[in-house]
């Protein structure tokens, strides 16, 4: 058991906090490169951040990203790492939306066909991460490989199914195609915010939801100790009778269902029908997010917002004459250098915990140089 | 080590996907709404490009085309953004709000990507006249839509493909199969059909939504050539954005024919080594779209509701540089006729 220390804490912050530092000087030295000016970037940046519709959308797209990483988070936390979070949750938001706005729903209460959605999504992502994970267990694939293979499948089987024989709404004359657009009784309608012409998605408060059950799962149930148990050490696993193989599929299955939801905020608040400009690519966004996040409900959330606000302010800074690319820039080098930050701040605590040792043991010699290799590098617990 | 390398695989994942998206855009906004020296009354106009922007060699340069010839004819003060692949609806809306709000009477919106966003913002700024390429979807009283009939144009490279051909084999290469380029596929083969009932035509899409790289993956272009052409097929159409570039090296490679997409492919600088091996194009006027669009608003003229360019207008044509379909000009402009006299109804879905 870990004390609280004030030390501890910075040192949990130097990292994510030098990364972002980071991240902003090679963003500088890109846009000098260019030959375009940082204040005006960050002044076109902060002048978005405070426009009520931008903040809105930022935490609509935050919404998502959280639920993304939450998925990603839940295979971290065993070891696992699901890249399927994309394709589970476009089958899923497909699916549910197909079910949503079906004619015979239309008589159902509102409630009832809300979470009738919901639990489809969720179904379905669990059903398609479930496919990778009983070939893990019983054929051994390891499930990044069979992941992003669902991944390519789903996009197939969405294609399939998005026709107007099957899923699909006959639209004469138009260029898109879609699921056929969900009535009011099954829209979950948005929180308005004075100011801004979009609403605050209502589903945010299920991503909290999501968020707060994340939290009381890993750290106060059995079923979470045994799961972070599995995922520091397999074999310390079985040796005090846990069954890894029921992890595995249990944290896939789950990983699925959470990964159904990130599609649900947008397709229930705002689109309110699948179509060909749905949003792709959350599930890839949830990785960096959790990465950023180190898996922590809380991190993640900050994270999640960052990112939102980054990908929001792309407009802003094309009008203000920045290349919206910088703002890939910027992420990528985020996600980049806080892995290296984590390691470089995880060796410098690894160091300075021996040294204590050593000192407290009346030893002054210095055992970072035995390079220490020790399996105690999970720091980031819930 | 071990607890780290699912954590480095992702990051490296990540960087390489940010990476190869960031590619995608290639922006040249700089000299954008600085180069004019105006009387002060110009019009502002706002473009909200699709993903690629201008630069893409293909849709997206057509209508920086017009909006360029517009610009040296009127002196126009324009802004340039450009779409970020993968973005939501609640980005494309700002977008567009954004020039809305900045001062942008005129908004032009490339692609019917934007049409669910339009269909949301036009209301709000009445005094802002909007045209939305390619889409019927966004209809209101300052929305003009640019649409062009594609299926006609495709049917006359259709019919050259079938007069060529000897193996009566030809190819339709889509870049990503959406409904819009089904329209491509549907009047080719109507083309097709129309001189030999016989003829087998061939039909690939390079990527299925929400992937759209199949508009720009010259690799995937070549490979899906390949297999036709290995198939007996020897003329093949790219309806595939700048994927189309793979496909006539492959043709250019086994000998074979290619027919291009948009522009006038024959005649673009980045094609010059393969444009011996490329029929005819199929013309697709976005940049004429455009101009008459300003054009019109200039002369205070805007016209709500859809505009089709169609051949009768001249929106969409086939391309004789390079003299390939010189032989069959004659049979070609007998079929344009047709299809402007209304005696040949060519289908536009399937």
């Amino acid at each position: 058991m870990r004390r609280f220390a004030p030390r501890a804490v910075l040192l949990g912050l130097a990292a994510p906090v030098g990364a972002l530092v980071f991240a902003v000087l090679v963003c500088a030295v890109v846009l000098a490169a260019t030959g375009h000016s940082l204040f005006d970037t960050i002044d076109a940046m902060v002048t978005a951040a405070q426009r009520p519709r931008t903040f809105v959308n930022s935490l609509n797209s935050a919404t998502q990203y959280y639920l993304a990483a939450i998925a990603v988070a839940i295979g971290f936390r065993m070891k696992l790492f699901n890249i399927g979070v994309d394709g589970q949750y476009r089958l899923a938001a497909m699916l549910s939306a197909a079910l949503a706005g079906a004619t015979w729903m239309e008589g159902l209460p509102s409630v009832l066909r809300i979470t009738m959605t919901i639990v489809a999504a969720m179904l379905v992502g669990a059903a398609w991460a479930g496919v990778a994970a009983l070939l893990k267990v019983t054929r051994g694939i390891s499930e990044v490989i069979s992941t992003i293979m669902l991944n390519a499948i789903a996009t197939y089987l969405v294609s399939y199914l998005l026709n107007p024989a099957r899923l699909a709404e006959e639209r004469p004359g138009s260029n898109n195609i879609g699921t056929r657009p969900i009535t009011e009784g099954g829209q979950v309608g948005g929180i308005p915010v004075s100011g801004s012409s979009s609403d605050l998605f209502g589903l945010v408060f299920l991503a909290a939801a999501v968020g707060f059950a994340y939290w009381f799962v890993l750290s106060r149930t059995r079923f979470g100790f045994e799961l972070k148990a599995t995922g520091l050490s397999e074999s310390a696993a079985v040796a005090s009778g846990i069954s890894v193989k029921k992890m595995v599929l249990l944290s896939m299955l789950l990983s699925g269902a959470v990964a159904g939801l990130v599609g649900l905020p947008q397709l229930l608040g705002s689109s309110h029908e699948y179509s060909l400009d749905f949003p792709p690519g959350i599930g890839f966004i949830g990785i960096a997010v959790a990465l950023l996040g180190r898996n922590h409900p809380i991190g993640m959330a900050l994270a999640a917002v960052l990112w939102g606000l980054l990908d929001n302010s792309a407009n802003a800074l094309d009008l203000a004459g920045v290349p919206r690319e910088i703002v890939g820039i910027m992420q990528g080098v985020i996600v980049l250098s806080v892995v290296i930050a984590y390691e470089l701040v995880r060796r410098y605590r690894v160091r300075t915990e021996q040294r204590e040792v050593g000192k407290a043991l009346g030893s002054t010699r210095d055992p970072a140089a035995d390079g220490p290799k020790d399996d105690n590098r999970e720091e980031a617990s819930a | 080590m071990r607890r780290m390398r699912g954590t480095r695989l992702a990051a490296a994942a990540l960087a390489l996907g940010l990476g190869l998206a960031a590619c995608g855009g290639s922006s040249d906004s700089g000299d954008a709404g600085s180069g004019s020296t105006g009387d002060g009354a110009q019009l502002k106009v706002g473009l909200a490009y699709d993903i690629g922007g201008r630069g893409d060699q293909s849709f997206n340069d057509s209508a920086a085309r017009g909006i360029d010839r517009a610009k040296q004819e009127f002196g126009l003060d324009i802004k340039e953004l450009e779409a970020g692949a993968g973005e939501s609806e609640a980005i494309k809306e700002d977008r567009l709000r954004q020039l809305a709000e900045g001062g942008y009477t005129t908004v032009i919106a490339v692609g019917y990507a934007y049409a669910t966003s339009l269909a949301k913002v036009a209301p709000d700024y009445t005094d802002v006249q909007f045209a939305l390429v390619d889409s019927e979807d966004a209809t209101g009283d300052n929305i003009a839509n640019i649409v062009f009939a594609e299926e006609q144009g495709s049917f006359l490279v259709g019919v050259a493909a079938a007069l060529k051909s000897t193996t009566d084999k030809v190819g339709f290469i889509g870049g990503v199969n959406t409904p819009l380029i089904q329209k491509f596929e549907v009047g080719f083969t109507a083309g097709v059909k129309q001189v030999k009932p016989d003829a087998e035509v061939q039909v690939k899409y390079l990527t299925e939504p929400p992937d759209f790289t199949g508009f720009n993956d010259p690799a995937k272009g070549e490979t899906a050539a390949n297999g036709m052409f290995d198939a007996g097929v020897d003329i093949v159409y790219a309806a595939a954005g700048g994927s189309g570039n793979g496909v006539f090296k492959a043709a250019k490679a086994k000998g074979k024919l290619g027919i291009g997409v948009d522009s006038d492919q024959y005649n673009l600088p980045g094609l010059a080594e393969v444009k011996d091996v490329i029929l005819t194009s199929m013309i697709k006027k976005v940049d004429v779209g455009v101009y008459d669009f300003i054009s019109s608003v200039k002369d205070g003229e805007f016209a709500k509701g859809v505009k089709v360019y169609d051949l009768e207008q001249g929106g969409v044509d086939y391309a004789t540089s390079g003299g390939k379909v010189d032989d069959i000009k004659a049979q070609l402009d007998d079929f344009k006729k047709q299809i402007v006299d209304g005696t040949i109804k060519v289908p536009a879905q399937k």
